[in-house]
């Protein structure tokens, strides 16, 4: 092709190029916007689903009303299971963010032999099927007493959540400066008062961030809450569960709201703080 | 290494570090909750599946012997496939737009990512059931367009589990992907663009083989996620969509077959560890992944 002919095309090109890209940024646009419809519309729809008035779930509701609510919350049986939840929850967060903190610290600094082994450990409960556990739980915790009990929920809680507070710690502590520490032990600090008032403070949003997700961990567990429940020790999971199939008024929808709100909430609180301390990072 | 030994053998004690007896004092309450709670109870239910009540693999024999098992072992691949194909086909060009847009889209998106990942399985699950129950949205929608008479038998499908787990698990396929699309420097396409790569081109030439380690890390977590789900196939499918997890669960709560679910759920166990061991390197190169 001649050097004229190809200074033409390019031309040609260029100025065909601007249409033929909006058009396909348009379609892609469109695209993306229906794949996070997808995404977001199973996610939000309970909130109008529970405010509808008629017996049935409906959509769109034809009239709203917060009795569903009401009646959430003033049945005996769905507060009780809520109290349990909640409590377990608690306790899950305080016992799976000293564990893990104390495991990240060992991890990250500690001269520990086999610790990639127990590195690849510490991952293990995110990474095996949770029905695995949950019916292997069930077998070992049945004879012991331990189903339906606060402390057996606690126990296997704690194990499934210990894995979030270890990630979120690893990575504060490997953005700590270990000199700092270095420099308190200098001036007479003993490891536990450096460990307080020089490693703690500087870690501490690696800190909170594991201890929400450990509390959603537990809070928002459904596969190992069906199986080690009770018939008087349930969680509000595994009530919702069972309810589901023949329960269809907006009650439901009213619980897994509530469900939701406490979870966007409590993640919105450290993404906006993580955002703010110029770690932001999503995902 | 070997230049750090003193000449006792010992390496120096750096204040840095915390001791040996100090590091495993600290680890030791973490230990002693991953034996209680996991490796024990884990331990025990595959004993169970071959020692109880006495040696035998009996209960293996019948996972490959006995149809409707073989059935169940297969389906649960093949969902976990297509489930996987379909979160990449759909997550790929979100984490791609999430990575190149800025300002308040960049902001909807990852709200739009996020929110649903942070949010309970279980009220996900149950959002699905009211989309697709009989006068639900999906078949509302159907009917007043006219693309059918009566509503469809949507519920307890094996396209309702797909749908739902795919939803589901969307976000853990797009988060890795951005992961490594954000830190494709800009400069590379461009380059490619001077070159005389039209964009179509200068995509797949050049951000497609790039994007590859997020591609790896996203389909390896998609596939073993959905190999052991429970919660969506347990409430959207029915008797004709069993997979290996519903069938642990069937066989424990309602046949109180012990042994043979600790089978399954063995079976289970080795596909997921052997998946993970088999390419630990791609989950290893999948730093964005914070949140689980």
């Amino acid at each position: 092709m001649a050097n004229a002919d190809l200074v033409l095309a390019e031309q040609a090109a260029r100025e065909k190029r601007p249409l033929a890209i909006n058009a396909a940024t348009l379609l892609a646009s469109v695209a993306i916007g229906l794949i996070l419809l997808f995404l977001l519309l199973p996610t939000l729809i309970v909130i109008p689903m529970s405010l509808g008035t008629s017996a049935y779930i409906e959509f769109p509701p034809h009239g709203l009303t917060l009795r569903w609510y009401e009646a959430y919350f003033t049945d005996p049986d769905w507060m009780a299971a809520t109290w349990f939840s909640f409590r377990i929850a608690v306790a899950t967060t305080g016992s799976a963010t000293i564990i893990g903190t104390l495991a990240a610290v060992s991890l990250v600094r500690g001269r520990l032999p086999g610790r990639e082994l127990l590195r690849a450990l510490a991952l293990a409960p995110l990474i095996v099927p949770h029905i695995v556990i949950a019916v292997a739980l069930y077998l070992v915790f049945a004879p012991l007493g331990l189903t339906g009990s606060f402390y057996g929920f606690v126990i296997a809680h704690s194990m499934l959540a210990v894995p979030y507070v270890v990630i979120t710690v690893s990575a504060a502590l490997q953005r700590f400066d270990p000199n700092l520490e270095l420099a308190a032990l200098n001036c007479g600090a003993t490891r536990l008062q450096a460990f307080l008032h020089i490693v703690l403070p500087n870690i501490r949003p690696g800190v909170a961030a594991g201890a929400v997700f450990a509390f959603l961990a537990s809070f928002d567990e459904a596969t190992v809450a069906f199986f080690i429940s009770g018939v008087e020790g349930k969680t509000i999971t595994r009530k919702m569960f069972e309810d589901i199939d023949f329960n269809l008024t907006p009650l439901i929808a009213a619980v897994a709201t509530v469900l939701t709100v406490v979870s966007l909430v409590l993640m919105s609180t450290i993404e906006i703080a993580r955002q703010r301390s110029g770690q932001g990072r999503l995902g | 290494m070997a230049a750090k030994l003193l000449a006792n053998g010992r390496r120096p004690t750096s204040a840095r570090e915390y001791g040996p007896m100090l590091a495993l004092a600290l680890i030791t309450p973490f230990v002693m909750l991953l034996f209680g709670g996991f490796l024990y109870p884990v331990g025990a239910l595959l004993w169970g599946s071959i020692f109880v009540p006495e040696a035998t693999l009996a209960n293996y024999a019948r996972i490959l012997h006995e149809p409707l098992f073989l059935l169940v072992l297969w389906r649960t691949f093949e969902i976990a496939f297509v489930v996987t194909a379909l979160a990449l086909l759909l997550g790929y060009p979100v984490a791609l737009a999430m990575a190149r847009v800025s300002g308040r889209s960049a902001l909807l998106i990852a709200a739009c990512v996020l929110i649903p990942l942070w949010t309970s399985v279980l009220v996900r699950s149950y959002a699905w059931i009211v989309l697709l129950q009989r006068n639900g949205l999906v078949n509302n929608a159907l009917i007043e367009t006219g693309l059918t008479d009566a509503p469809l038998r949507l519920l307890y499908t094996q396209g309702a589990v797909i749908a739902a787990m795919t939803q589901v698990l969307l976000p853990f396929m797009i988060l890795p992907i951005y992961s490594v699309v954000r830190n494709i420097p800009d400069d590379l396409v461009r380059a490619a663009r001077n070159l005389g790569a039209g964009s179509f081109q200068a995509f797949v030439r050049v951000t497609l083989p790039l994007s590859f380690p997020g591609v790896s890390a996203g389909v390896l977590i998609t596939f073993i996620l959905s190999l052991g789900f429970y919660i969506t196939p347990a409430l959207l499918g029915g008797p004709s969509t069993l997979m290996m997890s519903t069938l642990i669960g069937q066989q424990t709560t309602e046949l109180l077959d012990w042994p043979f679910a600790g089978a399954l759920a063995t079976t289970l166990l080795f596909a997921t560890l052997l998946l993970v061991i088999v390419f630990r390197r791609a989950l290893a190169l999948n730093k964005g992944f914070e949140l689980g």
